[in-house]
């Protein structure tokens, strides 16, 4: 590539790497750094849930709508430039089943999914026995039921390698082992230029595309915004027979944990088996810093609810456990878009845990706000100057 | 639930824990010894059905486990975490690892003492998935413990002197062992060194003896030279053999086809590492780091033998005794300065320098595979597909390489290809992350799910 480019994005996780597929896209000139490895960091350490089902009303389940939408026509569009080998994400519109096992929480679960409906996503409350029907091997404690058949997946380092092999295909550049220090401003306070271990590299903008390493990284520029790390462990099982489990499953409390705000242990059960035959058991959140620990006794509350789930998992062997640190924002929600305090300083960041799903309308929308076109969708919600964010990483 | 305030917790029963055990009783510590293997020895001290009345003895008496211990067979140490009122908690499962009704116990330790061993390397090349092909190491235990020679007609490729004593063991089971190829210099060059590396070892000793068998049964031993391909339908039956150049590379025109039912395969070693990378020890080339007591850079976790280093056994032993004494005295035991010991750990490492520099694995081994050789046999990836896809999707990190390629996502974890395929896409380094296993042994779902302190004794 000749020259500087326009823009880069410091994180080649699956946000950056959405980020810098759809700037390339737009005729940019990208170049992404990462201080470790590309799709090494939270991209690395989660499951590959593409979820509907989980958000309630609001902006994040129109982030999420618009994304699901996204996926399936990037991923073809990749297919065409880069070939069906380099862009393959393990893409499976597979739909999930959320379901209720205990009385209490069947007249939420019919609430919830009542209030998704009238958001416009597809929720279909089916009897306890259809959903024996579509998972024969589902505890029989279920006492109601929802089938959301938009839930898909995908491989979250395979989304991530493809988006940037197309960056790399465009001329743009993938910068491995590079770590971002600050920005360089120019005499009227915008940004010139990108400082990192290996230099500055100059350049008209930069998007801070840091995952739960976000806060450090605008803080170090001089726009700090509040994204924390909350740890989450994940279990792998050895493969088992096709078929065993077939769509994802969940419990129907993780709509709690997800929306909830607790210091404290949680897990949430979701169930899923990718193409090579494991299963993947997910997951808990907890506010433990950036402390990686194993902890047995989050592994063991992940084990007993899955087991509770699905009976026969509990003869399978597990073969592995990993974790890594969803980033979040006090409100939840993430942040996208340019931040006035700095012009030229972009963030896309605090996906939380929903950061692979939402890849692909979070690249989009920054584009089109980069660009100046009309954008995918209202983004007020996720604005870098909303109070929640500023506030806190002042104080 | 035990809280072990005034026993040393060692994990592995091979000359390294062993030792440890040992030096722990003898200061006067209590000591639960931990092992995943039904009887004590570990690698090198198994229970030997060929061995004669003499060294029987030897070894029971090597084995015998000090009074004051209680050891616990058939049970692994399947995760390690910081205990609540400070020290290690250990997670131990006991049983055979496919049973069900294993029973679960967890242990608070202040001392632990990891002598959790390694594993020997098998380096891949077309047909080592076949049947019929055995690491050095699986081969030795079955012909020591059942008497069982892995084949009629076996080779034996690798590099280092622990080849020779596989020979022996497969002689004695009653195998014919065509041939010990040995992909570097020979054994008999650097332990004659005037440096005398090996002085004191007894090494040179227990080296000429396996030698003078392997010429009394007429065995070939064949330096430069290695086993780069296995053939059959279904099961070894013939290999073919060819001249390494000092790079490894193999020369064109010395390809000879080798009848054999069996290929043993021993490139070095690997050590289990789970534990000590679990319990956050700082790590060094992908051992464990120690300072001069065995100590970890974690307070109260000592370490010896192969985790720290590859030397052989009596250097584990050693290292054991060094560690040993030193996490009884972390207890308030006085356990006297184990001087010998720290004399032979020194001597043992001045050997294992030059074990190491005299029999690395060079490179040339890469060229033996072709595009669909296996690199990992469980995910069933190629050489070709795995160094193109790791170069596709810029997969220069361990997650990501293993996510971009699924090399070492299967039941082995990377246990035998890591490091494999760490040197095949370009930066061995790649391997250490692999020892990131948190699981450290394989445990069902709904053993996981239970809680041993309330689970039935
Ligand atoms: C257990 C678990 C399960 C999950 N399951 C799902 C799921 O099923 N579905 C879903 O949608 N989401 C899930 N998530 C959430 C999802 O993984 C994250 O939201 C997403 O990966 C965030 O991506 P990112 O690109 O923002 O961050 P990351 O992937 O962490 O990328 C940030 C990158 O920035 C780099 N970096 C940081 N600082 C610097 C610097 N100063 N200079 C250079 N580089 C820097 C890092 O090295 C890193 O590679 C899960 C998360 C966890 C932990
Ligand atoms: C084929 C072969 C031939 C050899 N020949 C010789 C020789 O002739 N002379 C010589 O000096 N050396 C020889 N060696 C090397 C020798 O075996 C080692 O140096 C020695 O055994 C190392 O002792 P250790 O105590 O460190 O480990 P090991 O003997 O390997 O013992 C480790 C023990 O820890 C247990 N363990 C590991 N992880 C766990 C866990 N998570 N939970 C519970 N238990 C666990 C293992 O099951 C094992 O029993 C040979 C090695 C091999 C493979």
């Amino acid at each position: 590539m000749q020259g500087h480019p326009d823009v880069v994005v410091v994180g080649a996780g699956v946000i950056g790497a959405a980020c810098a597929e759809a700037l390339s896209a737009a005729g940019l000139r990208v170049t992404v750094v990462d201080r470790g490895a590309p799709a090494s960091g939270t991209t690395a350490a989660g499951e590959g849930n593409v979820l509907v089902s989980d958000k309630e009303p609001g902006p994040e389940l129109e982030l999420a709508k618009a994304s699901r939408r996204l996926w399936p026509e990037l991923l073809a569009g990749l297919a065409e430039e880069i070939g069906p080998q380099a862009s393959e994400a393990e893409w499976e519109p597979k739909g999930g089943l959320v379901v209720a096992t205990g009385g209490e929480s069947a007249a939420p679960l019919a609430d919830f999914a009542a209030g998704q409906r009238a958001a416009g996503v597809r929720a279909e409350e089916i009897a306890p026995d259809a959903a024996f029907d579509l998972e024969p091997h589902l505890t029989r404690a279920v006492t109601a039921a929802v089938h959301y058949p938009d839930d898909a997946q995908l491989q979250p380092v395979l989304a991530a390698a493809a988006l940037l092999a197309a960056v790399r295909a465009r001329g743009g550049r993938v910068r491995p082992g590079t770590e971002a220090l600050g920005v360089e401003r120019t005499a009227a306070g915008g940004v010139a230029g990108l400082r990192t271990g290996a230099g500055t590299i100059p350049c008209g903008a930069v998007v801070n595309a840091c995952g739960p390493w976000s806060g450090e990284f605008s803080a170090a520029a001089g726009a700090p915004v509040d994204v924390r790390p909350r740890r989450g462990m994940v279990l792998v099982t050895a493969p088992l027979p096709p078929g065993t489990v077939r769509r994802k499953v969940y419990d129907a409390d993780y709509v709690g944990a997800v929306a909830s705000d607790g210091a404290d242990l949680q897990t949430s059960t979701v169930v899923e088996s990718t193409r090579a035959g494991t299963v993947l058991i997910g997951s808990s959140r907890q506010r433990a810093g950036f402390d990686d620990t194993v902890r047995v006794d989050v592994l063991r509350a992940v084990a007993a609810k899955a087991a509770a789930l699905f009976p026969v998992l509990a003869r399978v062997p597990v073969m592995r456990a990993y974790g890594g640190f969803r980033p979040y924002a006090p409100d939840h929600l993430p942040v996208i878009g340019p931040d006035p305090r700095l012009p030229g300083l972009w963030h896309a960041t605090g996906h939380e845990g929903a950061g692979i799903g939402l890849a692909a309308a979070t690249g989009r929308l920054l584009a089109d706000l980069f660009t100046g076109a009309p954008p995918v969708l209202d983004p007020a919600p996720f604005r870098a100057d909303r109070p929640a964010l500023t506030a806190e990483a002042v104080s | 639930m035990s809280r072990e305030t005034a026993r040393v917790a060692v994990v592995g029963a091979g000359p390294a824990g062993l030792a440890a055990a040992r030096a722990a009783a003898a200061a006067g510590a209590g000591v639960l010894l931990i092992d995943s293997e039904p009887a004590p020895g570990g690698q090198y001290l198994r229970r030997d059905a060929l061995a004669d009345a003499a060294g029987t003895a030897r070894r029971d008496r090597a084995t015998a486990l000090p009074a004051g211990t209680e050891h616990l067979p058939d049970t692994s140490v399947w995760a390690v975490e910081p205990a609540p009122g400070g020290g290690r908690r250990l997670h131990l499962r006991t049983g055979p690892a496919d049973a069900p009704g294993r029973r679960g116990r967890t242990v608070d330790a202040a001392a632990l003492v990891l002598a959790t061993g390694a594993h020997d390397r098998a380096l891949p090349f077309p047909g080592w998935d076949l049947p019929g092909v055995f690491t050095a190491g699986a081969a030795q235990a079955l012909a020591k413990e059942q008497r069982i020679a892995v084949g009629r007609r076996v080779l034996l490729s690798g590099t280092g002197p622990f080849l020779l004593p596989v020979a022996r063991s497969l002689i004695g089971a009653g195998a014919r062992v065509a041939a010990v190829l040995e992909a570097g210099e020979p054994v008999t060059g650097w332990l004659r060194d005037p440096a005398g590396l090996a002085a004191g070892t007894g090494k040179l000793g227990e080296l000429a003896g396996h030698l003078a068998l392997l010429a009394r049964h007429r065995v070939p031993y064949r330096p430069r030279t290695a086993v780069v391909a296995a053939h059959g339908d279904g099961a070894v039956r013939a290999a073919t053999t060819v001249r390494l150049d000092p790079d490894w590379n193999p020369v064109p025109g010395t390809e000879r086809t080798v009848e054999a039912d069996a290929v043993c395969v021993g490139f070095g070693f690997t050590p289990r590492t789970e534990l000590a990378v679990a319990a956050g020890c700082a790590m060094a080339g992908g051992f464990a780091e120690v300072g001069a007591a065995q100590a970890t850079s974690v307070p109260g976790v000592f370490a010896a033998g192969e985790l720290t280093g590859i030397g052989g056994a009596d250097l584990a032993a050693a290292e054991g005794e060094v560690a040993g004494a030193a996490a009884a005295r972390l207890l308030g035991f006085a356990a006297r300065p184990p001087l010998r010991a720290l004399r032979r750990v020194r001597r043992g490492r001045r050997f294992a320098a030059a074990l190491a520099a005299a029999h690395p694995v060079r490179p040339g081994w890469q060229g033996w595979l072709r595009d669909d050789t296996l690199v990992c046999r469980c995910e069933e990836v190629g050489r070709a597909e795995l160094v193109e896809a790791a170069r596709a999707r810029q997969a220069v990190g361990t997650r990501s390489l293993k996510l971009a390629t699924r090399v070492g996502l299967g039941p082995c974890q990377g246990r035998i290809c890591a490091r494999n395929a760490a040197e095949l896409v370009g930066d061995p380094a790649l391997a250490d992350g692999f020892a990131r296993r948190p699981i450290a042994a394989p445990i069902r779902l709904g053993e996981l799910a239970e809680d041993p302190r309330t689970a039935a004794p």
